[in-house]
């Protein structure tokens, strides 16, 4: 590798972070954004004039094929299914790493080596030298980039309904689990003692395919959130494994910045939920929890409202929040809520969000949904700032939200959700739930604040609800 | 390059992930995932060195493929990220 090579890959690797920087203000955001696609632009630019380019119909047909699906993409999907594409994306990320080491381990069999110099081990078989690094990494990469590839494709067909969202369990599900994995990691061993034998390499390309598989099904539609973050993280990982295999700098930092970035996330989601992330891949919500019976919570205590009641209570409100989740969204509301956001806006009152971490299925998916309804950004507020100002709060409208506003979240024990930290919607003057029945939430639990005595239901699907209270408060 | 500088590269690059993705707030978290999937997309860089090799024709053909996927997230990444952002906007 040349000086200019290494020059520019360094300058890549400054806009990368400084893009990633920029996208923790939306004022900076898009800049930032545009700086990591320089950056991008940059390192491809410089590869392709500092290495051989043997076979430029392939390497053209595969940019452009890649290209158009990528921009056909971007430009036609729908903001509500923006944690498929980023599950399908991140899967992506991961076989393009299996591919790229599956090329050098196959060229590395036939005498040939890429983008580095070989020396070290010299294989007993074929005479052939090949250097340890080299076949750690290629075997890093095959595995976590394989079961990435695996886990993303489960993961996009529980988001899109092809594959069931339920968690899918069975009797010694763990035990299998560990088998395979025990299984990746002796042929993970075997491609490094024995690269020659490509049996090795495939057969450890199949193995960590069924762990990906095996990895996702058992986990839940309510902890999506989680698995992309991690996916994401694990395409990160892939990448910088592939760095290794070609002794290439600015795959290795731009690959750990991703993983990185995964991984916090993946944090963020899990502390939201209380759960630890064994207990995410593990566990299973709602799986072998000891629950209290609550016996019948709500007979003779639910108060059903109309859409007349609640213009009536809003036009006297001085602060009203919205508390959206991923019901909102199934129900496209956002247009009717954006719509009562401005009429009451136009009569003074004060109108904010309070938006949990896991609303939604990916990571800051409901901010995502209100900013392409034109909400002004600064309304969107975190449980952290919003929590506080509910004790000043007229009416709280819960929409398409159950478990993140369960009070029972606040007890210690004796529920799934127990010690997830929630949206105290409890502690404003008047609670609002819209909200088609009383059914469970993904916990499977009952939620006593559809019971008390500030709350009151509307029972309807949520857009013609807010539609309903968006007449009847500009009638009134 | 000696293994140990490039393990060195991994693991501060890590630790400044860490210290610029901690400071990206909640609203902006989707946009973070579907940019750093764009980043993760340089691979395309892998591809390019493996499948300009040309060191066989099965090379060339998963290369080719390589190149067609890790596309797929560069462009798709960073366009559907711009469409996003473009979208947060503060009404005064």
């Amino acid at each position: 590798m040349n000086i200019l090579t290494n020059a520019v890959y360094l300058v890549s690797a400054v806009l990368f972070v400084l893009g990633m920087k920029g996208l923790g203000h939306p004022r900076t955001a898009v800049r930032g954004n545009l700086l990591g696609a320089v950056a991008m632009f940059l390192a491809i630019l410089v590869t392709v004039i500092g290495n051989k380019m043997i076979g430029p119909e392939w390497i053209i047909g595969g940019i452009a094929a890649g290209s158009l699906i990528g921009i056909i993409t971007a430009l036609r999907i729908q903001m509500t299914a923006m944690p498929q594409m980023v599950g399908l994306f991140n899967g992506f990320g991961g076989i393009a790493s299996v591919l790229v080491a599956t090329i050098a381990i196959i060229d590395a069999v036939q005498g040939y080596s890429i983008g580095r110099m070989v020396d070290g081990l010299r294989s007993v078989a074929t005479g052939l030298d090949f250097d340890l690094q080299f076949l750690i990494a290629t075997a890093a990469s095959a595995f976590i980039g394989t079961v990435t590839f695996w886990g993303s494709l489960i993961a996009f067909g529980k988001l899109q309904g092809i594959v069931t969202e339920k968690a899918v369990r069975y009797p010694g599900d763990q035990g299998v689990k560990i088998l395979v994995f025990i299984g990746a990691l002796v042929l993970s061993v075997l491609v490094v003692l024995d690269p020659t034998n490509l049996a090795y390499y495939y057969g450890l390309l199949g193995i960590t395919s069924v762990l990906g598989i095996l990895l996702t099904v058992p986990i839940g539609g309510a902890d999506m959130p989680i698995v992309i973050a991690l996916l994401n993280s694990y395409s990160g990982i892939a990448a910088a494994a592939t760095g290794f295999v070609l002794n290439n700098t600015i795959l290795i930092i731009a690959g750990s910045l991703v993983g990185a970035s995964g991984i916090i996330l993946t944090q963020i989601m899990c502390k939201a939920m209380n759960r630890s992330l064994a207990n995410v891949l593990f566990g299973g919500l709602g799986a072998a929890v000891a629950q209290v019976d609550l016996g019948d919570i709500y007979t003779g205590k639910i108060k059903s409202t109309s859409a007349d009641e609640i213009a009536m209570i809003l036009k006297s409100a001085q602060r009203v929040v919205f508390v959206p989740g991923y019901g909102m969204a199934v129900a496209r509301a956002q247009t009717p809520v954006r719509q009562l956001t401005e009429a009451m806006e136009a009569d003074g009152i004060e109108v904010e969000f309070g938006i949990h971490p896991v609303a939604g299925r990916m990571p800051g998916h409901m901010n995502v949904l209100l900013a392409e309804e034109n909400i002004s950004y600064d309304k969107l507020r975190e449980m952290d700032q919003i929590n506080p100002t509910f004790a000043n709060t007229d009416v709280v409208i819960v929409i398409g939200a159950n478990d993140v506003v369960n009070p029972l979240a606040r007890e210690a024990e004796g529920s799934p959700i127990s010690g997830m930290p929630i949206l105290n919607v409890d502690q404003a003057r008047t609670v609002v739930v819209i909200k088609r029945s009383l059914s469970p939430g993904f916990a499977g639990i009952d939620n006593p604040l559809f019971a008390m005595d500030n709350t009151l239901m509307f029972f309807a699907d949520g857009k013609k609800a807010v539609d309903e209270i968006v007449t009847a408060y500009k009638d009134a | 390059m000696e293994l140990l500088s490039l393990v060195t590269i991994f693991v501060l690059a890590v630790f400044l992930g860490f210290e610029v993705i901690t400071k990206v707030p909640p609203i902006l978290h989707t946009p973070l995932m579907s940019g750093s999937n764009a980043i993760s997309g340089i691979t395309i860089i892998g591809a390019l060195i493996a499948t300009g090799a040309g060191n066989s024709l099965l090379s060339s053909i998963l290369g080719a493929a390589a190149l067609a996927f890790a596309t797929i997230n560069v462009v798709g990444g960073f366009l559907v990220t711009h469409r996003m952002l473009d979208k947060f906007k503060k009404k005064d």
